[in-house]
């Protein structure tokens, strides 16, 4: 019980305790890994209907300009990372991560026009880090953590209805929208986001209100509580990746598959290419390739295959190629799932590889991502 | 005659034969399993030694052999159908039956009374 007395609770923490939530250390918060449902039933009713997921441990951090000027804030915030921020239109959304100077990823976040500043939604377990890597670098600007809100996810083809109980005004909403309303007069800043390959939203509620707002979205009864057990099987069918698992210091954008978050403003020949830490290592690995990539990897047996299995070319385990960074079971996809890194000479789709498990080598095929169709309101 | 260890296995024995399985307790600890891996027929098992492995959505988890011994039969049952194991853990989801090497070693483990103590 040592260990729990330190961590941090979340505002909405009494209520998934009063659910019967199975409670866990998770970056330094008590969270609820599941519910009295259980991980299988709780994957598949998001996918199904709508889930509602606590995700108040992570950073949400204002970036303000002193000049007050919405460029200001976005110029100085392209310095720490790839993406075109200058060209993110007012109430839009957009994913990025910070790189280090050699071209590493420090973390991943989500970068949010909100008129005249920046709304940044970094992960829990590096918050802190980011928070002083702004402070740091971002010396004309003020950088923000703020402690007074809940993050709530509610995520799920039925997530639109659940939402239009409080606000009917959802369903205008395309994906990657963020706009300020009133939910039960309480004022929500609500993107149109998520982190499970389904349509749905990230709600950030005022601390005192967040048990009110959750309980009115429970109320709906194709709504669910969902522990993290589920988010993390979600997010891996959707391919998506989870910091310190599948990127961190020693994994490139461009290792990681992440081309696709730099916009061309930042890429060679744009107006604002590179001036980001290890752009010469980024924007080189984008001309010129990389050795290695990040995969899917379909098991072809029913054993999942974990994160840090190694993975050969041959049954025989003679010629190492990498390692599974992410695995588990799929509900929806109805078997094991996973990605990892292979040398280039392996990503082709169709490619079978072998992976180390309890001293068995298991066939694994090289799969394209999402393992799921993702249903974004595009 | 039905026996418990800490690991959380349940034994009934009959002649010489105990069938193994895990407790209602572990089951609902390990939460819904995907995954299950029994023993060879024919396997010599040792007592604290591995004997089969089940895995969740979350987490791979092994399970021990609770006394030395062959395994002289495996429920196939619970391999196509691990969820068999989180519905009925304490009857149709047996894992294995083992050949004790010296039957009154289970006179060592512990009975339903001192095992619901163990769990509270």
């Amino acid at each position: 019980m040592d260990d729990q007395s330190v961590l941090k609770t979340t505002p909405l923490h009494a209520l998934h305790i009063s659910l019967g939530a199975k409670m866990v250390p998770f970056a330094g918060y008590d969270m609820p890994v599941q519910y009295p449902l259980g991980v299988m039933k709780e994957h598949l009713h998001t996918r199904a209907a709508a889930g509602l997921f606590d995700v108040s441990h992570m950073g949400q951090v204002i970036v303000k300009a002193k000049s007050g000027t919405y460029a200001d804030a976005a110029l100085a915030l392209e310095k720490l990372v790839p993406v075109d921020i200058l060209g993110l239109k007012e109430g839009r959304q957009r994913y990025g991560f910070f790189t280090d100077a050699n071209g590493g990823i420090l973390d991943d976040l989500m970068i949010t026009n909100r008129g005249d500043h920046l709304l940044v939604v970094v992960n829990a377990a590096c918050k802190e880090q980011d928070l002083a890597h702004m402070q740091a670098n971002l010396t004309d600007c003020d950088v923000t953590l703020l402690e007074d809100r809940a993050l709530i996810a509610l995520q799920g083809p039925r997530a639109e209805a659940v939402l239009a109980e409080l606000w009917a005004g959802v369903s205008a909403m395309k994906f990657m929208d963020v706009v300020e309303v009133p939910l039960h007069d309480v004022p929500c800043i609500i993107s149109r986001s998520g982190y499970s390959g389904e349509d749905g939203f990230e709600i950030s509620v005022p601390e005192a209100h967040a048990v009110d707002v959750a309980n009115a979205l429970l109320e709906h009864p194709d709504c669910e509580a969902i522990g993290l057990g589920a988010r993390d099987s979600l997010r891996l069918e959707a391919g998506l990746c989870l910091y310190g698992n599948d990127i961190d210091t020693t994994t490139s954008p461009i290792e990681a598959s992440l081309e696709w978050a730099l916009q061309k403003a930042r890429k060679a020949g744009g107006d604002r290419e590179g001036g980001f830490p290890g752009a010469d290592r980024i924007l080189g690995e984008l001309a010129n390739g990389t050795t290695r990539r990040r995969v899917g990897l379909k098991p072809e047996g029913k054993a999942p295959v974990r994160s840090h299995a190694k993975l050969y070319a041959d049954a025989e385990g003679k010629t190492e190629l990498g390692e599974v960074t992410s695995g588990t079971f799929g509900p929806t996809v109805e078997g094991p799932v996973a990605m990892g890194y292979l040398p280039v000479s392996h990503t082709a789709a169709g490619t079978t590889v072998y992976a180390e498990v309890r001293g068995k080598f298991l066939a694994m095929t090289v799969a394209s991502l999402p393992f799921i169709t993702p249903t974004y309101k595009r | 005659m039905l026996k418990f260890t800490a690991e959380h296995e349940w034994l009934k024995l009959e002649g010489d034969v105990a069938t193994v399985g895990i407790t209602q307790h572990a089951a609902d600890q390990l939460g819904d399993l995907v995954f299950v891996e029994l023993p060879e027929v024919g396997a010599e098992l040792t007592k604290d030694g591995n004997a089969a492995t089940v895995e969740s959505v979350k987490a791979a988890s092994d399970v021990y052999s609770p006394l030395d011994g062959e395994v002289v039969e495996v429920n196939q049952a619970i391999v196509d159908d691990p969820s068999l194991v989180n519905s009925d853990p304490q009857a149709a989801a047996w894992f294995f039956k083992l050949k004790l090497k010296n039957v009154s070693d289970i006179d060592s483990l512990m009975d339903e009374a001192a095992y619901k103590d163990l769990i509270g």
